[in-house]
């Protein structure tokens, strides 16, 4: 029999091949995530929170290059707070969004890395910016990550506009489900975060209490 | 992130596509969009028609190239409608699936083509069946492939329930290939429906203009 040189872990990148979405609703935002980390084909982390904090109020979620998306990460999260402190008050979520495309579109050849920002303010309420390879666009919601192509169809059938804070969680938990269910890179448990004018709450939803669907 | 799409590798004519199967109390419903493209560049044809009956009750939804799945169809037909003299009746599903899959995975090294086979016999009622590129034969209750069938996994798993009613059943497949001819630039065109049941086979067409709308950003 063949002897493997070493495991494939070790040589593989570590990706966070996964299913991120943020939706906004009047008055805030949910920003949810699954929670598996993979190296070709294996787990190296299955309960990874990719819900990364920028500021008090603004939350990105991380997808890609799991080394790529966390160094972003940091580096927005240490421009921001520079910023906050040389205007005053809180940062817009535009200003966060801006400052990750800064990034992601002058390393675009060298990264590979999606992160949504997602957050709320005092000027636009709840706001979510996709920032894909430098891209900046302020959606109603966002999905990335490797789990998303599968569920691009239910969030285009499933979204309508108006829905209240408890709909939208409802919303993320059951796509984040479905995708989980699909994507051989995406699974675990599903981190939600919701930030609203009032604070941030975090939530995690263990994966025997996701809700189910039609398994043939 | 990475779509492999099997059907952008395949060489010439390949119909990047959404099909779809689904079985409802008392029939099945197969479908599929109506766009070939060559390369994913240049569509070649808008109004193609991928379900193709291979019996009185059995009908099949092709998806890869076009030309092999062509050639794997013509060959199967005829098969078919021998064994069905041979034995003196209709066939059953199970046996235009198992034609099928004999013919892929016979030729697996030369062909790239995989099937839906949904139809209507009286031992089995309703049935869907599916023959991937390999030859791998298995049986569902409702099935998508193509290009586009990535994208609505995830409405698929939400939306569909066993024992829906015929309008139901036609509701749901409708929605789930406009909501992939939406997302995948491989399909388009008009969405093809053919309601098989005991009493007989209906054909839907709903033109692009008639497809349901969903949220648009």
């Amino acid at each position: 029999m063949l002897e493997e040189a070493a495991p494939e872990w070790l040589s593989e990148e570590v990706k966070t091949g996964t299913t991120i979405i943020g939706i906004e609703y009047d008055g805030g935002v949910v920003l949810g995530s699954d929670s598996r980390v993979s190296a070709g084909e294996t787990v190296v982390n299955r309960v990874m929170n990719k819900l990364s904090p920028l500021h008090d109020k603004i939350y990105c979620a991380l997808s890609g290059s799991a080394a790529d998306a966390q160094t972003m990460a940091e580096i927005v999260n240490y421009q921001l707070d520079v910023h906050s402190i040389e205007i005053g008050e809180d940062p817009q979520v535009r200003s966060a969004a801006t400052l990750v495309r800064n990034i992601s579109y002058k390393y675009r050849e060298e990264l590979s890395a999606h992160l949504i920002v997602a957050g709320w303010d005092r000027r636009n309420g709840g706001q979510v910016f996709a920032t894909m390879k430098g891209l900046l666009t302020r959606q109603p919601f966002a999905v990335g990550g490797s789990g998303s192509s599968y569920v691009y169809g239910f969030v285009d059938a499933e979204y309508r506009r108006g829905m209240s804070k408890q709909e939208c969680q409802q919303f993320v938990v059951n796509t984040l489900s479905l995708a989980m269910n699909r994507d051989g890179s995406s699974g675990g448990v599903a981190y939600i975060v919701t930030i609203d004018e009032h604070g941030t709450e975090e939530k995690v939803i263990l994966g025997n209490q996701l809700p189910t669907f039609f398994d043939q | 992130m990475e779509k492999h799409c099997t059907d952008s590798r395949v060489k010439g004519v390949s119909t990047g596509t959404t099909i779809l199967a689904a079985i409802f109390d008392g029939g099945v419903v197969i479908g599929s969009d109506s766009r070939a493209s060559i390369g994913g560049e240049y569509v070649s044809s808008k109004t193609i028609n991928k379900v193709i009956q291979v019996h009185d009750r059995i009908f099949c939804c092709i998806a890869g190239s076009l030309a092999d799945a062509q050639a794997v169809i013509k060959t199967a037909k005829f098969h078919l409608s021998f064994h069905s003299v041979q034995m003196e009746s209709p066939p059953q599903v199970i046996a235009a699936a198992s034609v099928l899959k004999d013919l892929c995975y016979k030729n697996k090294d030369e062909l790239q083509a995989g099937f839906l086979t949904a139809g209507w016999d009286k031992k089995n009622g309703p049935q869907v069946y599916v023959v991937s590129l390999g030859g791998m034969l298995i049986s569902q209750q409702v099935t998508i492939g193509g290009s586009g069938s990535t994208f609505i996994y995830g409405y698929v798993d939400a939306k569909y329930k066993p024992n829906m009613t015929k309008e139901e059943c036609l509701q749901f497949a409708t929605n789930a290939l406009a909501l992939a001819m939406g997302r995948d630039n491989v399909s388009g065109g008009v969405a093809h429906l053919v309601v098989i049941t005991e009493k007989g086979v209906e054909h839907v067409v709903v033109p692009g203009d008639k497809l349901p709308r969903f949220h648009d950003e």
